[in-house]
């Protein structure tokens, strides 16, 4: 009837995919640029605690402790909480050389700058970090940081 | 001879491609956490020729957190939530009456001559019992480093209208602008007006 209207009426055309490999290499840069690839596998627990008054971490002259139950995978070693420093699992009395053997491994003129850095699952009672803690001022390691999740307000 | 156009090269797999290596970074991340709260601890002393110097009673602010999270400050069973606005009541009291020899002319509180002298004799002090979560004591050590920043911020907004948090934390960062050395300065004053002194209990005693 229409004379505009042509036969066989066009089909739509297909959507260009053309730029969906830029899109995902956007993404994957992002991805890139944000991993960190972790030196030790943790071997426990690690749901750190919140806290809003943090400051930020100098990674270059910091050693870690962790602790925690054991987590995934090593549930043979009970369920008591485990400290873990580099990557093996040490008693309160083998802190103090595990520690300093760390140190080692940072950049000669740091060491003096040595801070330690607790990533301790909130789960864990106290006295053993305060066991560390006691430790620590014995090896003289009087620097500390408690690793937290950064939140607004802790206490609703 | 016939001129033949290069033969345009298929891009269709390049996304599948980036895709793979998406979804493997996608699963080996771990965007890792690198804040926390900055503590120093006391130096190990012997404990037999060092006398402990006599504190009096109304300088110090007893924390004892139970096993199962909940505070008793000052004797009195506390919510978590009322923490930080006692300690800072604590550390602002300025307790010394005018004239006196330590009279602390920048505090704020109620000069109650019960609770603290002034913020440079106010000892804050923590016992967390062994069974007590790690949880509750990071919570506590947050809230009274966030009275110190509370009353810090204060003092650097009056004397030189910045916040002192901000700026130090923008000078450890080193993306301060301007003068460094006068500010780390200023920073020094406002520290030794409110210095930190928290200590920790041991839990057995």
């Amino acid at each position: 009837m229409s004379k505009f209207r042509k036969d066989g009426g066009k089909e739509l055309p297909a959507i260009s995919t053309a730029s969906l490999p830029d899109i995902v290499f956007m993404l994957l840069f992002f991805f890139m640029v944000a991993t960190v690839l972790r030196k030790n596998d943790v071997k426990v627990a690690q749901i750190l605690p919140s806290a809003d008054q943090t400051e930020k971490l100098k990674k270059d002259r910091t050693v870690y402790i962790y602790a925690g139950k054991p987590g995934e995978g090593y549930k043979q070693f009970g369920t008591e909480g485990k400290i873990q420093i580099g990557d093996k699992f040490v008693n309160v009395n083998e802190v103090q050389t595990a520690i300093l053997e760390e140190r080692e491994k940072l950049r000669d003129e740091l060491k003096d700058y040595v801070m330690v850095a607790f990533k301790v699952d909130k789960e864990t009672n106290s006295g053993l970090v305060y066991d560390v803690k006691q430790e620590l001022r014995q090896a003289n390691l009087l620097k500390v940081i408690y690793i937290t999740t950064q939140t607004d307000d802790v206490v609703k | 001879m016939a001129r033949r156009s290069a033969p345009e090269i298929n891009a269709g797999s390049m996304a599948d491609i980036a895709f793979l290596l998406l979804i493997f970074f996608l699963v080996t991340t771990t965007i890792e956490k690198d804040r926390g709260l900055v503590r120093a601890l006391p130096p190990d002393q012997p404990l037999d020729d060092v006398k402990p110097p006599v504190i009096k009673e109304k300088n110090l602010f007893v924390i004892i957190v139970n096993n199962n999270g909940e505070l008793l400050v000052e004797d009195k069973p506390m919510e978590m939530k009322d923490l930080q606005p006692a300690a800072i009541e604590f550390l602002d009291n300025g307790g010394f009456p005018n004239g006196q020899e330590g009279y602390c002319n920048y505090c704020q509180g109620k000069r109650d001559p019960k609770s603290s002298d002034n913020p440079d004799k106010a000892i804050i002090t923590v016992k967390s019992l062994r069974e007590s979560s790690y949880e509750s004591f990071v919570t506590v050590q947050n809230e009274l480093v966030g009275a110190y920043n509370f009353l810090r911020d204060r003092e650097s907004m009056r004397l030189y209208g910045w916040k002192f948090t901000e700026v130090s934390a923008k000078i450890e960062e080193g993306t301060f602008k301007g003068n460094e050395e006068d500010t780390k300065e200023k920073i020094k004053v406002i520290k030794s007006m409110y210095p930190q002194k928290l200590s920790e209990i041991d839990p057995k005693q």
